[in-house]
């Protein structure tokens, strides 16, 4: 018998409190008194607890993985986490314990403590299935009292088409069974090993501490035999049996936290919880592993916020169901088929001058055929279709079907590059994908339970039995997830509901005054999306929609003259190529005096760039809007009144178009936000067409919604005193020193200015609030350093540790006109620190 | 007030008793050969004599400890002695007299070891972890007087970083002897950033800490211009001041980091600093540069003469030289 208690080595258990460690002795099913071990942060017992926390571990981890939990909870929260049978610190076994088992082991276990507060659950690995059935248990005894659920990389359901993970299948097999999980410690090793970052070496011990001896270990093997793949398994029906209990928590709040490099617990898993649990948050801590919890510091902070903000949230979220709107975003394209079922909608400018012109009418029947195509062909309203197409008739047809079967689109810019697209994908859980034979080796890399489909395919999904008709879904709906690139860090992606696009779709008509006789060049590819929406015929001038700056003067013109182009919308890399192409140009005597508008919009742009396309284009008013991913257009600027403005207090925006709310929240106290003149502080926006969230990052989500309804765009500027806003600079961005923040742009601003200066950037460089300003330029001119110095000094306003001089600045990649001052800043710390 | 300096010849010593007279103090200097400052009473004392009396204490309202031996010359006893055993029985003698404050003139080179340090604060001081006997009987001695910290003895340590000034025969004195002679090099560039601190600075933040007994107690604070300069800045500026040629030629970090040691090896015997140092090439060829803010807030002391305005003042100095 295994009985013999082990001395616990705190001293090589970093991060757990010997206080926390108790014993409890609890009758086992089968009337064995069972000794189990359990880390519990109000060990004393004097404490009074509001809440109380049950940790589960999985295998073959035990109760050290909590510990950063129970050092984090705040007084009035108990966190209890206990080490299985056979397991950690808990008593050995001499048999096998099968999951009823266990379940049964964790409900005696609970009951023994008299637990006299509410109860969160949370679970890792296999102890999701065994937390669930005890929480299921509870809950047909009193559905009040567990008050939430978390779980981490964890499975209540091997999905049918796959056969369970194949790290774990291998370990499964007959002849490695033992030798891995129980003979050498393979298992338990592997198990830290597997983790992304590398977990320290005295981590790694402590969570082998307690399986030094194979004798200790018995229950590890037991643990993996003990997951039922096969149908005829001792313990399928009891994980069945949790699974179809699942339905008990649709009125419990479930948080689901995801470490997305599991190798075990993959995003399949995922997904199949997020089916069982739709009303769940989640969130995905992209780049953690199967420990999530040690691969992602931020995620026991999240989930003690998560525990904090429990019944509040609740209500907020069950508010948007009720008074949801229909939404038809395909409305308008039926109406301009009917109205003008000959014209234009869309043109596609092609090599050597041809192009192709799709009519309302044509463009209008595709989508229908598409809508009914894919409804045949098994897509459901509520499914995600991930759509890897280039700007065109095919992706506009197939976005309007998708969304006349309520569907969402899920689009990704394919300036991620191929890692990046996948990876943003895979985090989208696309139940379809259909795209161009290109983006196979994408579509290959993603489990996709549904449609797979190359665009060379597209007319297997033309048509069905039935047409489709319900072309109306509720505005709370997903329309669509869009992963832009750009800043730094993985893609997040952006879920807009049909309200919100239909918002968007309101803002843009109003703000730019949009007719049904408006014809929009766009070069800036996302915005083709709309034309259909918007009423207005779009076209398409030859380029390469993933690179902005191929667009030339030549194939702009002639895309303005063949179609009668009324507005263009591009990215400042399209326009700057497009000025310095026009001076080789002999196309100036081409008609573009249809041209109303010129929409420069992704970046800040340059002066001197509009006014060079104000003289391409004289009948054109130029205007840029600023905005984002999240919500486009917020504020709107003409070019005379950029040209007015002062030029060294930041970037002109201009005032909020209609509907639009701006704040600052001041950097000094950024917990409060007002629309007083002359605060710098970030920009924080309210507006109809505003994103509804990250995709999957429950967190992220909240952190951007600090001010609830408000969206912090993680820009630092302000506002003037007639309301017009000034953008200064990223928060990411700001130096921090040890007399004040400094905001970038102004200072590149004002050295912009000086005799042979072409560009600036100013950075900071050290720790912050102790940060020095560093100014880096790019200088024509041969100043002599100590003269270059001087004339920074003068103008910069700010204190300046050094200027360094540079041949080129790193700009981001999509636009090429934001500077990257991450890298500029690392650059700038790495030659200053010397030794070199 | 009446206040003891100790190590009053230096340029920092000399400023801190000017400044103090000046502000109606009453001085008492002691070191072992004249200072000849005007105003102050004068005690010849050398410290490390077993047989010191420290009857010039008496009525003392609080002592500025400057003497220290510096420098890389000298074998560990020396070292030991100035620094650390004159330290600990001047130190015991204040106690005694019940002298309510202990000004202790520490280096940032206590606490840090190595390269690259970029806006750090006041760590504690680690002799074990320092080069040279400098930095590790300076260590040992403020571990020590910070630990004397109580009621009745408030004690504060103030690490200022390369001072300067007109005057300056260590640092402007050595720059642009050897710009003179055309053996000036810049280590990697110089790019390195390097904190300074003009020498009125230095010696406010020193005049300050004694007059306010309990500002700041028992703790280290660093004392620079707040202004990090690249050496090439720094040198150039110097040199411009000086009317030499200013710098044009660099020798990479691991070369002159070589040359310092040989050069430190080839010297022990003599009696005079060595011209080039691995623990000057660590300071000018690595970021040396502080946060200040500690100081600011608890002494409500900052610089009051800029760098700009230190440089012209070095100017105008080598300008009305004979």
């Amino acid at each position: 018998m295994a009985h013999s208690p082990t001395t616990i080595p705190f001293e090589d258990l970093p991060g757990v409190d010997p206080a926390w460690s108790r014993f409890i002795h609890v009758e086992d099913a089968d009337g064995i008194r069972r000794s189990f071990h359990f880390l519990d942060s109000m060990a004393s017992g004097t404490e009074a607890a509001r809440l109380t926390i049950v940790c589960v571990h999985g295998n073959p981890t035990w109760s050290y993985l909590w510990r950063n939990l129970l050092a984090l909870a705040p007084s009035d929260i108990r966190v209890i986490a206990l080490d299985q049978l056979g397991m950690g610190y808990s008593e050995r076994l001499e048999h096998p314990r099968i999951l009823a088992q266990r379940i049964d082991d964790l409900t005696r276990f609970v009951g023994a403590l008299n637990i006299d507060t509410p109860i969160v659950s949370i679970a890792h690995d296999w102890g999701g299935p065994i937390s669930l059935g005890w929480v299921e248990n509870e809950i047909r005894c009193d559905p009040n009292r567990i008050e939430g659920v978390i779980l981490l990389n964890t499975a209540v359901h091997q999905p049918e088409a796959f056969k369970g993970p194949g790290i774990i299948r291998l370990a499964r097999a007959r002849a490695l069974l033992s030798p891995v999980t129980e003979k050498t410690n393979i298992f338990v090793r592997g198990t830290t090993a597997l983790s992304f970052k590398r977990i320290p070496k005295g981590v790694q011990k402590a969570f082998a501490a307690p399986y030094s001896l194979s004798s200790r270990r018995a229950s590890v093997q037991d643990f993996v035999a003990d997951i039922p793949f096969e149908p005829d398994h001792p313990s399928r029906s009891s994980l069945d049996a949790v699974a179809q209990g699942i339905e008990l928590l649709l009125n419990t709040p479930v948080l689901l936290c995801w470490g997305p490099k599991d190798p075990v617990f993959s995003d399949l898993y995922l997904r199949d919880l997020i089916e069982r649990l739709p009303h769940a948050q989640v969130h995905r801590y992209e780049g953690a592993s199967h420990l999530v919890s040690e691969d992602a510091p931020d995620l026991f902070p999240d989930v003690l916020s998560w525990v904090a903000d429990l019944g509040r949230e609740q209500k907020l979220n069950n508010v948007n169901l009720n008074d949801s709107q229909l939404v038809d975003l395909s409305a308008q394209m039926r109406v301009s088929a009917s109205k003008f079922p000959g014209k234009a909608a869309l043109v596609v400018q092609g090599k050597s001058s041809d192009s192709i012109t799709v009519t309302w009418s044509t463009l209008n029947v595709r989508t229908a055929e598409f809508s009914a195509g894919l409804a045949a062909a098994g897509v459901k309203s509520g499914d995600r279709i991930a759509l890897l197409i280039p700007p065109g008739p095919e992706l506009i047809a197939l976005i309007y079907a998708a969304w006349n079967i309520g569907a969402c689109i899920v689009l990704a810019d394919s300036g991620l590059g191929l890692r990046g697209m996948i990876r943003a994908l895979k985090g989208a859980h696309p139940d379809h994908i259909i795209g161009i034979p290109k983006s196979l080796p994408i579509m290959r890399a993603l489990q996709i339970p549904g449609i797979r489909l190359t665009t060379s395919k597209l007319s297997t999904i033309r048509g069905g039995a039935v047409p489709y008709k319900d072309t109306a879904h509720s505005g709370d709906s997903l329309g669509a997830v869009v992963f832009t690139s750009g800043s730094t860090g993985p893609a997040k992606g952006v879920r807009y509901t049909r309200s919100k696009i239909h918002e968007t779709v309101k803002v843009l008509t109003r703000q730019y005054n949009l007719t049904e006789n408006d014809v929009i060049v766009a070069a800036f590819a996302p915005w083709v999306v709309f034309g259909p929406a918007l009423g207005i015929a779009s076209v398409l001038p030859e380029m390469d929609s993933s690179v902005p700056s191929s667009l030339t003067y030549d194939h702009l013109v002639q895309a303005v003259n063949r179609a009668r182009g009324t507005l263009l919308w591009a990215s400042p890399a399209a326009l700057t190529n497009v000025v310095r192409t026009a001076s080789k140009s002999d196309m100036h005597n081409v008609d573009v005096s249809s041209l109303r508008l010129v929409l420069s919009a992704g970046a800040p742009v340059p002066r001197s760039l509009l006014l060079q396309v104000a003289e391409l284009f004289p009948t054109a008013s130029i205007r840029t809007p600023y905005g984002m991913t999240e919500a486009l257009p917020l504020t709107d600027i003409s070019l005379d009144e950029i040209m007015s403005s002062e030029s060294d207090h930041g970037v002109p925006v201009g005032m909020p178009v209609s509907g639009v709310e701006i704040g600052i929240a001041p950097l000094s106290d950024p917990t409060e936000f007002s629309s007083q003149p002359d605060v710098v502080g970030e920009i924080v926006v309210r507006a109809l067409h505003m994103r509804s969230g990250y995709d999957h990052l429950h967190f992220t989500t909240k952190s951007a919604d600090l001010f609830p309804e408000w969206h912090r765009t993680g820009d630092v500027g302000h506002l003037d005193s007639d309301g017009s806003l000034w953008v200064e600079g990223r928060i990411s961005h700001l130096v921090r020193t040890s007399i004040g923040v400094v905001t970038p742009v102004p200072v590149e601003q004002r050295v912009e200015i000086i005799d042979g200066v072409s560009q600036a950037a100013c950075v900071g460089v050290g720790p912050d609030g102790a940060q020095v300003v560093v100014v880096v330029v790019v200088c024509e001119k041969n100043w002599s350093e100590l003269e270059l110095h001087d004339a920074v000094r003068n103008v910069a306003g700010v204190p300046v540790a050094a200027v360094l001089v540079t041949k080129s600045l790193p700009m981001d990649i999509r636009h090429n006109a934001k500077l990257n001052r991450e890298k500029i800043s690392q650059w700038a710390s790495k030659k200053l620190s010397g030794a070199q | 007030m009446k206040i003891v300096i100790t190590g009053g010849r230096g340029l920092l010593g000399s400023t801190v008793v000017r400044q103090l007279l000046s502000r109606g103090h009453e001085c008492v200097v002691v070191q072992r050969t004249p200072s000849a400052i005007p105003g102050a009473h004068e005690v010849l004392q050398d410290l490390t004599d077993p047989e010191c009396s420290y009857s010039w204490l008496a009525g003392a309202d609080a002592v500025i400890h400057l003497a220290a031996k510096v420098g890389i010359v000298g074998t560990q006893e020396q070292f030991s002695a100035a620094n650390v055993v004159a330290t600990s029985r001047l130190l015991a003698a204040v106690r005694e007299q019940g002298i309510p404050r202990f000004v202790f003139a520490s280096s940032p080179s206590v606490a840090h070891v190595g390269s690259s340090l970029m806006g750090v604060g006041a760590t504690v001081a680690k002799p074990d972890q320092v080069r040279g006997w400098y930095s590790k009987t300076k260590a040992i001695a403020e571990l020590e007087v910070l630990a004397a910290d109580s009621a009745e003895l408030s004690t504060v340590a103030l690490r200022p970083h390369l001072v300067w000034g007109p005057g300056d025969t260590q640092l402007i004195g050595r720059i642009v002897q050897r710009a003179q002679a055309g053996r000036l090099f810049l280590i990697g560039g110089g790019f390195s950033l390097i904190d300074t601190t003009y020498i009125t600075n230095a010696a406010e933040a020193f005049v300050v800490a004694a007059e306010s007994t309990r500002a700041a107690s028992g703790i280290a604070l660093m004392v620079s211009n707040g202004e990090p300069r690249t050496v090439r800045e720094l040198l150039d500026r110097i040199c411009l001041a000086a009317g030499v040629a200013p710098p044009t030629r660099s020798i990479s970090f691991r070369a002159a980091l070589a040359a310092g040691h040989a050069v430190e090896k080839a010297w022990v015997s003599r009696e005079t600093e060595p011209p080039l140092t691995s623990f000057l090439v660590e300071q000018l060829g690595t970021a040396h540069w502080f946060d200040i803010s500690q100081t600011r807030k608890l002494l409500n002391w900052k610089p009051s003469v800029s760098l700009e305005q230190g440089f012209a003042e070095l100017e105008r100095s080598f300008a009305t030289r004979p």
